[in-house]
């Protein structure tokens, strides 16, 4: 072997050696190969999108604006409570995106102020003050809510139990989460999408209550509400537990007055877990447990509040509303409501995880069932081999020996360009597989351009070493400019294309890539070999 | 050696106004799509139009029919029925707004596994998709497509000329165009996968094209005094036996996955194997006959 060609050869042996180790983890018998391989080789390989894997691609938009209006909520209740403790009679509103504060007393203000330096004072009258969040500090509140809810979701998924999810924030309020291989699509949706705000509050027994249906039918929700929206105290609002008649399997409402007030939030929650009512036929429930703080508060409220009836809120939906027999302490609670086993479990998740800090809307649910992943594997792998086969074949019968030269460079591209995928841990899509395909289409006709243009010059009477040299210089500002050409396309649609085709562009653009290393370097490196050994008097070409 | 044509000799550029004549049809036809994607005529899939689908697989055949009542007893409207007889496949489309996201499938499975308890099935796919997500991936896919011509249109117009730039821009949107005119007539479902498809055939053509050009401008540099229609000619048959070959082995593959490459595949196999045809006869008739119209001076100096 002659020395020039040395580091050429060793170039290539080593990048295809290098492809295939690191390809190996993305196949089957990966799993198969002895442990001290194993550890040898980089665990992680191409990753399959989940059109290929089967899976739950799910958007959700947070909906900010109902974290700001939230706050403001609580921020109205607890300046209200500020006001009454330091022995000020002033009423305090939450009025659309303001807090009204009416009080005749100007230090009133000024307490306020001096406690709650982050609103600002819009508006102000004789005994009348109207304060707005500003914008910087709504702004904020949005993006702590959207930070919040990838967290919570993160923690959902992860007591769910799903091997790799992905959860992402995408633009300013959206959170993209992906869960390859789940099976039960529904059950993950209902798990991430809850809000799950636990309330506690006491029901209104009296005056208007006793004119409520005790039941509804679903369809009947509206009527009543119209029925009743001018009937209502100022400070209650109608809720409904849903439930299903055991014996006819339709579904109904029951209907509850409560009051606005929220007593207690899950906030102080620090356990939920699913426990079994031996006594009412093996009936599962959720027990939940506050901290100190929680229970503290839980204790003041039952205590405060004994004969009345307690509504445990989830979500706007009423699960139970027990009279309140004694005083409880300790800090635990129950929250039964004739769930199923998967129901219970599914909640004491989203209460262990917190509340989601506004709710979700969701943008966009794509689920590939594993079958239909892998029947598209097995066909693209198909149709990939097959297609191959007949370009193989092809080349040899256009081209005979440097057809041959073509394709063993053709497979070395994709050996490299499967190698590449695997250390950027890429994940494979379908128009993924299309950028392959558009990949080896050119890495092709890199070699026909070049087999064509020393055709042209041994038709010119040259020799062979001539007419392989001159016609490889020709060639080579041709595939440089297609290449960049694509190269160019590729790199546009990854800076701003969305999912699909940005998984397209990246196949796309490594494989141009190493065509032109496969091409330029690769087949050269044959010709250039058989030219030295002596002057050939017949190319086959 | 085997040889597809032994030195051809075809004026192409003689055939130009008869291209132009073809090539115009063709691109109006994509021009019609366009129109009939923004103004609703156009059968949009989920993932542009927003709306809910779902694709399942049952055990035993069932009759598109059959399901269509079903849904209709429960009086749900506007759905589009697709089946694959040969799997048992159905998919069922729903345009948006009928249903809350994350509904839809849950009422699909509820009525079908009550109509047909006999006929288990599996859910293949679901696909939902908010109107807001729609707009945006349509503009996402546009705004890709426009800064990648204007990038080959500055690559081409420096390494060649700026009406090469123009050529090679018209010859690849006209490709494009005609293939989604073919589909739009077809009344197939223009998607996301479509999109793929197109901007795998636009970057075909484009290297169609380049390979042309750059046969050109090599020989413009020694013909200098040849009339610019010939020197164009003569690339082109130079490249011709180029240009076939690399379109067969394109062809082939593209044929593979039609046939082999699983339903998923097929409509992006079938644009492929018309948009390689297309691509290869625009490479010859609309590229360089679009930088003859350019007056002027067409030199490339010596190297």
């Amino acid at each position: 072997m002659k020395k020039k060609f040395f580091w050429r050869i060793l170039l290539i042996s080593l990048t295809t050696l290098l492809s295939v180790i690191f390809f190996l983890p993305s196949t089957h018998s990966f799993l198969s190969m002895p442990g001290w391989l194993k550890k040898m080789i980089p665990e992680k390989g191409i990753t399959l999108g989940l059109d290929l894997q089967g899976g739950l691609h799910l958007v959700f938009e947070v909906e900010g604006d109902k974290a700001v209006d939230l706050t403001l909520e609580q921020t109205a209740r607890s300046l209200k409570d500020l006001l009454d403790k330091k022995g000020f009679t002033a009423d305090v509103k939450k009025d659309g995106s303001n807090i009204i504060v009416s009080s005749s007393d100007i230090k009133a203000r000024k307490v306020l102020e001096d406690n709650y330096p982050a609103l600002s004072l819009s508006d102000s009258s004789e005994g009348r003050a109207v304060y707005k969040i500003p914008a910087q500090e709504a702004d904020r509140i949005k993006e702590n809510a959207v930070e919040q809810a990838a967290e919570t979701i993160r923690n959902r998924i992860d007591q769910f139990g799903v091997a790799e999810p992905t959860i992402q924030r995408q633009g300013t309020n959206e959170i993209v989460v992906q869960l390859p291989g789940v099976k039960d699509t529904q059950r993950a949706v209902d798990i991430i999408g809850k809000t799950a705000l636990l309330e506690f509050k006491l029901l209104d027994e009296e005056g208007i209550a006793a004119q409520l249906p005790e039941t509804i039918l679903p369809e009947e929700e509206e009527k009543l509400m119209q029925e009743f929206a001018a009937k209502i105290p100022e400070g209650d609002e109608i809720l409904f537990e849903k439930l299903i008649n055991e014996e006819t399997g339709k579904a109904f409402k029951k209907v509850y007055l409560v009051k606005k007030q929220t007593l207690m939030t899950g906030d102080s929650l620090t356990e939920a877990k699913v426990n079994i009512d031996t006594r009412l036929g093996n009936e599962p429930y959720v027990s939940i447990s506050f901290n100190a703080v929680g229970a503290k508060l839980f204790e003041d409220i039952t205590a405060a509040n004994i004969k009345k009836r307690l509504a445990i809120i989830l979500d706007r939906n009423v699960y139970s509303a027990p009279v309140i027999q004694e005083k409880i302490a300790g800090g635990n609670a129950q929250i039964s409501g004739r769930f199923s086993i998967d129901d219970a479990k599914d909640l004491a998740i989203v209460l262990r995880s917190g509340s989601l800090p506004a709710p979700l809307k969701m943008l966009q649910n794509v689920t590939v069932g594993p079958s239909l992943g892998r029947d598209s594997i097995n066909a693209g792998v198909k149709a990939g081999i097959i297609g191959s086969l007949l370009v193989i074949l092809f080349m040899i019968f256009y081209y005979r020996f440097s057809g041959l030269i073509a394709d063993v460079a053709l497979i070395l591209n994709i050996i490299m360009l499967l190698g590449a995928l695997s250390i950027m841990n890429a994940t494979l899509t379908l128009p993924g597989i299309a950028g392959i395909i558009l990949a080896i289409g050119m890495a092709v006709d890199s070699n026909v351009l070049m087999f064509e243009r020393i055709r042209d010059e041994l038709r010119l009477g040259k020799t062979p070493r001539a007419a392989v040299d001159s016609g490889y210089d020709k060639a080579f500002w041709t595939i440089f400019d297609s290449h960049i050409t694509t190269l160019i396309t590729a790199a546009v649609l990854f800076q701003f294309g969305t999912g699909p085709i940005k998984g397209f562009a990246v196949t796309l653009s490594m494989g141009v890539a190493i065509n032109l290393y496969t091409a330029l370097i690769g087949t050269k490196l044959v010709f250039d070999i058989i030219n030295s050994k002596g002057e050939v008097k017949k190319l086959s070409i | 050696m085997i040889e597809l044509i032994k030195k051809p000799n075809i004026d192409f550029l003689g055939k130009r106004y008869i291209a132009f004549a073809f090539s115009g049809i063709l691109s109006l036809l994509g021009l019609w799509a366009v129109v009939g994607i923004y103004t609703g005529g156009a059968n949009l899939g989920i993932d542009f139009a927003g709306g809910s689908s779902v694709q399942l697989k049952f055990e035993n055949s069932i009759l598109l029919h059959d399901i269509r009542k079903a849904f209709e007893e429960k009086g749900i409207k506007d759905f589009d029925l697709q089946d694959l007889p040969t799997e048992n496949k159905i998919l069922i489309r729903m345009k948006k707004g009928e249903f809350t996201m994350g509904e839809f499938t849950g009422k699909v499975v509820t009525i079908l596994e009550e109509k047909f308890p006999q006929n288990k099935f599996v859910i293949d796919s679901t696909t939902e998709i908010g109107p807001k997500v729609g707009g945006k991936l349509r503009r996402d896919a546009l705004v890709a497509i426009i800064v990648a011509t204007i990038g080959i249109l500055i690559y081409v117009a420096f390494r060649f000329q700026f009406r090469f730039g123009i050529g090679a821009t018209v010859a690849t949107f006209h490709d494009v165009l005609a293939v989604l005119g073919v589909f739009y007539i077809m009344g197939k479902e223009i998607n996301l996968i479509l999109i793929t498809a197109l901007l795998t055939i636009a970057g075909y053509s484009l290297t169609d094209t380049v390979v042309v050009f750059d046969r050109i401008r090599e020989n413009l540099r020694t013909k200098h005094n040849e009339p610019a229609v010939t020197v164009m000619n003569l690339s082109i048959n130079e490249v011709l036996s180029r240009t076939i070959i690399t379109s067969t082995t394109v062809l082939l593959t593209s044929i593979a996955l039609f046939f082999f490459g699983g339903e998923v595949l097929h409509d992006f196999s079938l644009a492929m194997i018309m948009g390689v045809v297309i691509g290869t006869y625009s490479s010859i008739f609309v590229a360089s006959p679009i930088v003859l119209l350019w007056k002027g001076k067409m030199t490339f100096a010596k190297k």
